[in-house]
């Protein structure tokens, strides 16, 4: 499912004193399956970036194909769109309302139209992919439950409409250590099982550069930096420029160089910086 | 869609208006209000229409944005037009069918409508001039002689605060809650009005919960920050009269004055 | 400063224990940070602080008075201030001013009074250019800011901050840092900061680790982070240089454990090369 962005505008509050353009041409592709970081500060665009990608927010000018199908063309159906790009919002749990877990996840899908026992199904495999046992908590109200769990049940309300393109913003935002990582390797399992296209929306430079193929980097509504975490990682001087840090460890390597030790393979993980610095110790 | 409604908010500039005692306004507004139901002769509206061109004048308030406040509002203008010029009976002008027209009729419409547009501008000149803490300041103000007979006019005011303060942290999570469920393929806008309630189901549950929970979560933060009614509490703003409150009395006292006597002229 | 001896607290009539039986001691004018992840009891610890929750068996002195003592809430709670974790939450008025007289105003400070201490507090955060704005046309950090302000405005001689940065973005989450780390350098406040980031923690005078309602390690930041091991078993998260030094020393490489910075890290590689 690739999607191509070209030359997309968004202007707020058209032809009034609030006229702010929160888009700034914006161009970019996303191949099929691959995993994509999104990073930009709050108010760099990225939020509104994603919620044209679901057909929530109309362009003011330029075009968005998601695998030739013109979602920003006049008379498509949202249903459309919905299945074929699914949102996951920043925390999704405050969106839950049905009795039950099972219900509220049934509830994308139902809106899509599919019958009783495709929804069931859906639900059943959704609930499994997030690590949810089916048959303990589908009668369980979503409100009862810890926050980790809720967040859970709200992404496998967008995970059980099946979409082909998974776009989650800052789905770890306000979890501890331990729930945001149990979510983030869902998402990575996920990936590797569907081989969906995901973009992850993240404050957070070393979550992206753990799991993403290539980041874009949105900065004042433009399409700032773009490539693999190692290549953006690399300009870390305009990255704190812009309020956004780059991994300890990517620092480490950086002052490293300085210090004239020849490090020569790049480091973006603490996995990567250890076989490194093992090697120039057994070497010398 | 909801920015669009520009009635009775908050205009801020500096005018002779907006320096006011918000106590001596909002009493000003008041008898304003019962003056409008003293006039009994269109002719009279002549000299209301001086009052308030005068004060939108000083209050440095645009017209056309007061004007633009009255769209919403425009429906239920017609609607007393309407429905004062075919109910009215007396001298037939115009006939046709079930339809009667009649000059008492007419008179009788232009009337309603000019008291309910004078209505309206007169209590939304009030809050354009005044800023909602300013309002609320003097509302508590106004109310404190009641508490005697046990208004709870602090608790009132306070209410009316939080309620201000909240409106739009509210509107922003209606819009984020109403967009996180269209992404999951809800329809807010087609169907019957059956199935549009409906379909406001999962907006609303979502809508109260969190703001029982913001409730909850204000008042812990309110208690940590001492708070525990208003018995004690001081002010870092205290209400005092000026001269120009005093004049700003007289010149409305004239013109209070002006209609109550024109009623007996006329 | 703050004192607690065995304090207890359950919840749902004592069912669900939170906290249970720990003995915490703040001095005056440190900067102590509290750990664990949800669930470890460390926010109800922090709301027994300042008496929005009494213990249910146990005691916690604030300045020598006892929580549990009605006649002196407002004294506890003038004395240890509060910020909470949401920002729009506990913001009351709709001026940035009118809120952060809203505390000395219900501890009926004098009138002339108020609007200096406004001034003063909001100057303290860097916020005085606010001063007329309406809360919700502020970035979450500059709300935290204006909580913290409404907090310095009562005087207090400690701030408990209840996980001030969990719903902030990086710069917001900076921002916040500085202005407590300032004030307790500075104004030499006292800091009770509550926080499941690590990163945070690195400067503070002392750690403590909450899990399962329980204090579980107590320490410098050097003592605690060097336990990686413990620190991963709890799903914490240590610093990446120092998760590297660790993982060098299990390869049988000759380096201290207590890394923390990258600074720290670069030195002790050097003097290994």
């Amino acid at each position: 499912m690739s999607i191509t962005i070209e030359h997309l505008d968004h202007i707020y509050d058209k032809g009034t004193p609030y006229e702010t353009k929160a888009l700034d041409d914006v161009s970019l592709t996303i191949e099929t399956g691959e995993f994509i970081g999104i990073i930009g500060h709050t108010g760099s665009g990225k939020s509104t970036l994603i919620q044209h990608l679901n057909g929530l927010i109309k362009p003011s000018s330029g075009k968005i194909v998601v695998n030739d199908f013109d979602i920003t063309a006049e008379k498509v159906k949202m249903t459309d769109v919905r299945k074929k790009v699914g949102l996951v919002f920043q925390y999704p749990e405050y969106q839950l309302f049905e009795e039950t877990v099972a219900r509220d996840i049934a509830f994308g899908p139902e809106n899509l139209g599919l019958d009783a026992k495709t929804v069931e199904a859906h639900v059943k495999e959704a609930m499994a992919l997030v690590g949810l046992d089916y048959e303990t908590m589908k009668d369980k109200s979503p409100f009862e439950l810890s926050g980790g769990q809720k967040r859970r049940v709200a992404i496998a309300g967008v995970l059980a409409m099946k979409p082909d393109v998974l776009i989650l913003d800052e789905p770890t935002a306000g979890l501890d250590p331990k729930g945001r990582d149990e979510i983030l390797m869902q998402i990575k399992q996920l990936h590797r099982k569907n081989k969906n296209t995901v973009i992850l929306v993240s404050h957070s430079m070393e979550d992206v550069g753990k799991l993403a193929d290539r980041l874009f980097v949105m900065n004042k509504g433009q399409l700032a930096l773009s490539g693999t975490p190692l290549e953006v990682f690399r300009e870390s001087e305009f990255l704190e420029s812009i309020g956004l840090g780059v991994p300890q460890i990517v620092k480490l390597s950086e002052a490293l160089i300085k210090k004239g030790i020849a490090i020569e393979k790049e480091i973006v993980t603490v996995e990567d910086a250890k076989q490194e610095l093992l090697r120039l110790l057994g070497s010398k | 869609m909801l920015r669009d409604i520009t009635i009775g908010q908050y205009y801020p500039v500096e005018s002779a208006i907006h320096r006011l005692d918000p106590r001596i306004k909002i009493s000003i507004s008041f008898l304003y209000l019962i003056s409008l139901f003293i006039v009994k002769d269109i002719r009279v509206f002549g000299l209301v229409t001086l009052f308030l061109l005068m004060i939108i004048k000083m209050s440095k308030v645009p017209v056309n944005y007061i004007l633009r406040g009255l769209k919403p509002i425009f429906l239920i203008i017609i609607f007393a037009f309407v429905i004062n010029l075919f109910m009215t009976p007396g001298d037939s002008i115009f006939h046709y069918g079930i339809f009667n027209i009649t000059i008492q009729g007419v008179y009788q419409a232009v009337f309603m409508v000019l008291r309910l547009v004078y209505l309206i501008v007169g209590t939304s000149l009030l809050t354009l001039t005044t800023s909602p803490i300013a309002l609320t300041d003097g509302i508590e103000h106004l109310l404190t002689p009641f508490k005697k007979i046990g208004l709870p006019a602090h608790e009132l005011a306070m209410m009316m605060t939080i309620a201000l303060r909240f409106i739009p942290t509210l509107l922003e999570e209606t819009d984020k809650i109403m967009k996180a469920q269209m992404a999951r393929g809800a329809d807010f806008e087609s169907g019957n009005i059956f199935n549009r309630a409906k379909a406001l189901v999962p907006l609303l549950v979502p809508l109260f919960i969190s703001a029982f929970r913001r409730a909850d979560e204000l008042a812990m933060a309110m208690e940590a920050r001492c708070y525990r009614g208003g018995e004690n509490r001081t002010r870092m703003k205290v209400l005092k009269y000026e001269k120009r409150d005093v004049l700003a009395g007289l010149v409305f006292g004239l013109y209070v004055a002006l209609i109550v006597g024109l009623r007996f002229i006329m | 400063m703050i004192r607690t001896e065995q304090v207890k607290y359950g919840y749902n009539e004592g069912t669900i224990i939170a906290v249970d039986g720990v003995d915490i001691q703040v001095n005056n004018g440190e900067f102590v940070v509290i750990i664990g992840h949800n669930g470890s009891g460390k926010s109800t610890l922090a709301k027994m602080f300042n008496g929005i929750l009494l213990p249910t068996g146990g005691a916690v002195y604030i300045a020598g008075m006892n929580t549990a003592d009605e006649g002196k809430i407002w004294d506890i709670r003038s004395t240890a201030g509060m910020v909470f974790q949401n920002p729009d939450n506990q913001i009351v008025a709709t001026l940035v001013e009118e809120d952060v007289a809203f505390g000395p105003e219900n501890l009926g400070v004098p009138t002339e009074e108020i609007r200096e201490r406004v001034t003063t507090a909001l100057d303290a955060v860097h916020m005085a250019h606010h001063l007329k704005k309406p809360p919700h046309l502020l970035s979450g950090g500059q709300k935290q800011r204006v909580a913290i302000a409404g907090i310095l405005a009562m005087k207090p001689r400690c701030i408990i901050l209840d996980e001030p940065t969990a719903m902030l973005d990086p710069i917001g989450r900076k921002e916040v840092m500085e202005t407590v780390t300032r004030l307790n350098r500075e104004e030499g406040i006292t800091i009770v900061h509550i926080t499941h980031f690590m990163d945070e923690a690195i400067d503070a005078d002392r750690i403590i680790v909450m899990e399962k309602g329980k204090k579980h390690l107590e320490g410098t930041p050097k003592q605690i982070f060097s336990q990686v091991e413990r620190l991963k078993d709890m799903g914490l998260d240590v610093p990446q240089v120092t998760l590297l030094a660790h993982e060098l020393k299990k390869s049988n490489v000759n380096i201290s454990e207590d890394i923390l910075t990258v600074e720290e890290m670069v030195e002790a590689i050097c003097r290994l090369l």
